[in-house]
């Protein structure tokens, strides 16, 4: 059996989206920015995929800027707000356990003379407000804090984080592209200025997002040319892709509740039946305020890509926050930002539900992680002293 | 990623477990850094006649502790000592470069067990001159920090 629970990496490109994007590679292929007819068809799908996606935000099409990804659409938003904003201030105030597409970009903008404050997380992995109120100074020109961890799955309080920034009059911009396709975002109620999202995470194409900036937002663009996307993102557009995104995001937001619904129900069986099963565990992120999907377990006494392996062996694609699998040294900074020693966080698995996620396969998972665990645990020289303590108790 | 034979020393590592009581006990790595290797010998007129390994770590961490293990079983102590990390990895096929210093681990793993044997029976080897078993061990040949 193949079980893949790896859908907050990518998720798979559905039939529906796959069909509309097709004619958009060979039958209908003009440049949206010619004259002629084959251009004005391009130009049309690409409106309408802004349309679909400015519904799902309840914003204006015009709010809505493609990219190749949700890691420009966070470059972008970041360093078009710290060069536009300049004059005013260069200090911003982003977390530590953003994606790192955000937290490079705030380290490439100190190489350059701007100043960065990493707030702490508490050990559920949300940001303290009166952290974020004391941080902000009067040279403070931008907020970029993550709607929903990809790793961990906490979610912010963001409409909190967001009325401080108002208040402060600061902008705000959230990386939301584990949020999106889970939550119902109104960018305006919320107060958030600017928000980034990506296509591939919701059943959409590999390289295409979109960032959603707030009508009035000063924001230099990020990649010069020609006058794609009112002058502010040139390139020609992905057409296909952008089609493939438009559609993702109209089924997603078609039937939230129902798919949400059914992802908490399937994470929380994961979670309670795996936790209750294997002793000497730890859930990371908030028990509540979590991405629907997301489930990470630490597992004392063994490291993660073994774990990995060995799920892989049974057919079973998860993701782990060990260095093994990482290829550098330290644990995922995220697991270290929530306080988790260095022996836990190497011992992490990360298994996120999707769509296409079946009791069958929570079923499989549950059957066949405990005795793997058990396993490598009968293999480790840590559990050894564990057991030893537990049979002189 | 990895050989099959890494993974067939992972999915069946040979030696695995404990000895009871045994002659030398080595144990490198630390927690921190993601591997700990753990072995135990059972030594017989300088030959290694049993030895067994418990190892915390990744993939191939696990299959050069086996692969190490089957390697001195049955050798001189004198020839467990000329064992390399080169010969550990060379033995499962090759080990991708991130993963090398698992087998430097493994290495040491062995010399640290050899050296408890030293000290505790008052022995002389000129290939442990300079070992320390105790010493953060600077087996990841990459990166710049602790591990």
């Amino acid at each position: 059996m193949k079980v893949y629970l790896d859908y907050a990496a990518t998720t798979p490109v559905k039939k529906e989206v796959l069909e509309e994007m097709l004619p958009y590679f060979n039958q209908h292929y003009g440049n949206p920015s010619s004259i002629h007819s084959f251009g004005r068809e391009s130009k049309k799908v690409i409106d309408l995929a802004r349309d679909r996606i400015a519904k799902t935000l309840a914003a204006k099409s015009d709010e809505i800027f493609f990219t190749g990804g949700g890691s420009e659409a966070d470059n972008w938003a970041i360093k078009g707000v710290a060069y536009a904003l300049k004059s005013k201030g260069n200090h911003i105030i982003t977390s530590k356990i953003e994606h790192h597409a955000v937290l490079h970009t705030c380290q490439q903008l100190e190489k350059e003379g701007f100043e960065i404050t990493y707030l702490d997380v508490d050990h559920h992995g949300l940001i303290n407000l009166e952290d974020l109120r004391r941080a902000i100074r009067n040279n403070t020109i931008l907020i970029t804090i993550m709607y929903a961890n990809n790793e961990i799955g906490t979610v912010q309080p963001i409409k909190a984080i967001a009325d401080i920034a108002k208040e402060n009059s600061i902008l705000l911009h959230t990386d939301a592209v584990q949020a999106y396709g889970s939550f119902k975002i109104n960018p305006e109620i919320l107060g958030i200025d600017l928000l980034s999202i990506s296509a591939h995470k919701i059943y959409g194409p590999k390289g295409v997002g979109a960032l959603y900036i707030k009508k009035g937002t000063k924001i230099h663009p990020l990649l010069h040319g020609g006058a794609q996307e009112k002058r502010r993102r040139a390139g020609t557009e992905n057409l296909p892709g952008i089609v493939g995104f438009g559609k993702a995001a109209e089924i997603a937001y078609n039937n939230i509740e129902e798919h949400t619904e059914k992802l908490i129900n399937y994470r929380d069986q994961l979670i309670n039946k795996l936790m209750g099963k294997i002793p000497y565990t730890r859930l990371n992120g908030h028990p509540t305020k979590r991405l629907p999907g997301n489930v990470n377990i630490s597992f004392e006494f063994i490291e993660g890509e073994s774990l990995l392996l060995s799920l892989d062996m049974v057919g079973i694609a998860g993701s782990s926050g060990s260095a093994c699998t990482s290829g550098s040294l330290d644990p995922s900074h995220v697991l270290m930002g929530i306080g988790l020693s260095h022996e836990i966080a190497h011992g992490s698995l990360r298994l996120s539900l999707g769509d296409l996620t079946t009791q069958e396969e929570i079923d499989y998972v549950i059957q066949h992680l405990p005795p793997i665990v058990e396993r490598l645990r009968q293999m480790s020289p840590l559990y050894e002293k564990v057991k030893g303590e537990a049979k002189s108790v | 990623m990895y050989s099959d034979k890494v993974m067939d020393h992972f999915m069946n590592p040979r030696n695995v477990g404990e000895i009871e009581n045994p002659d030398a006990v080595g144990q490198v790595g630390n927690p921190k850094c993601g591997d700990i290797m753990k072995m135990y010998l059972r030594i017989e007129n300088d030959v290694i006649t049993d030895v067994k390994f418990k190892t915390f770590g990744c993939g191939s961490a696990i299959a050069t502790s086996s692969m190490a293990t089957e390697i001195i079983k049955g050798k001189t102590i004198k020839e467990a000592l000329r064992l390399t990390n080169s010969a550990v990895a060379d033995a499962l096929d090759g080990l991708p470069p991130v993963k090398m210093h698992c087998s430097v681990l493994a290495e040491q793993a062995v010399k640290s067990a050899i050296y408890d044997y030293a000290t505790k029976n008052d022995l002389y080897f000129e290939e442990l001159e300079g070992f320390d078993p105790n010493e953060e061990h600077d087996h990841h040949d990459h990166g710049d920090d602790h591990c």
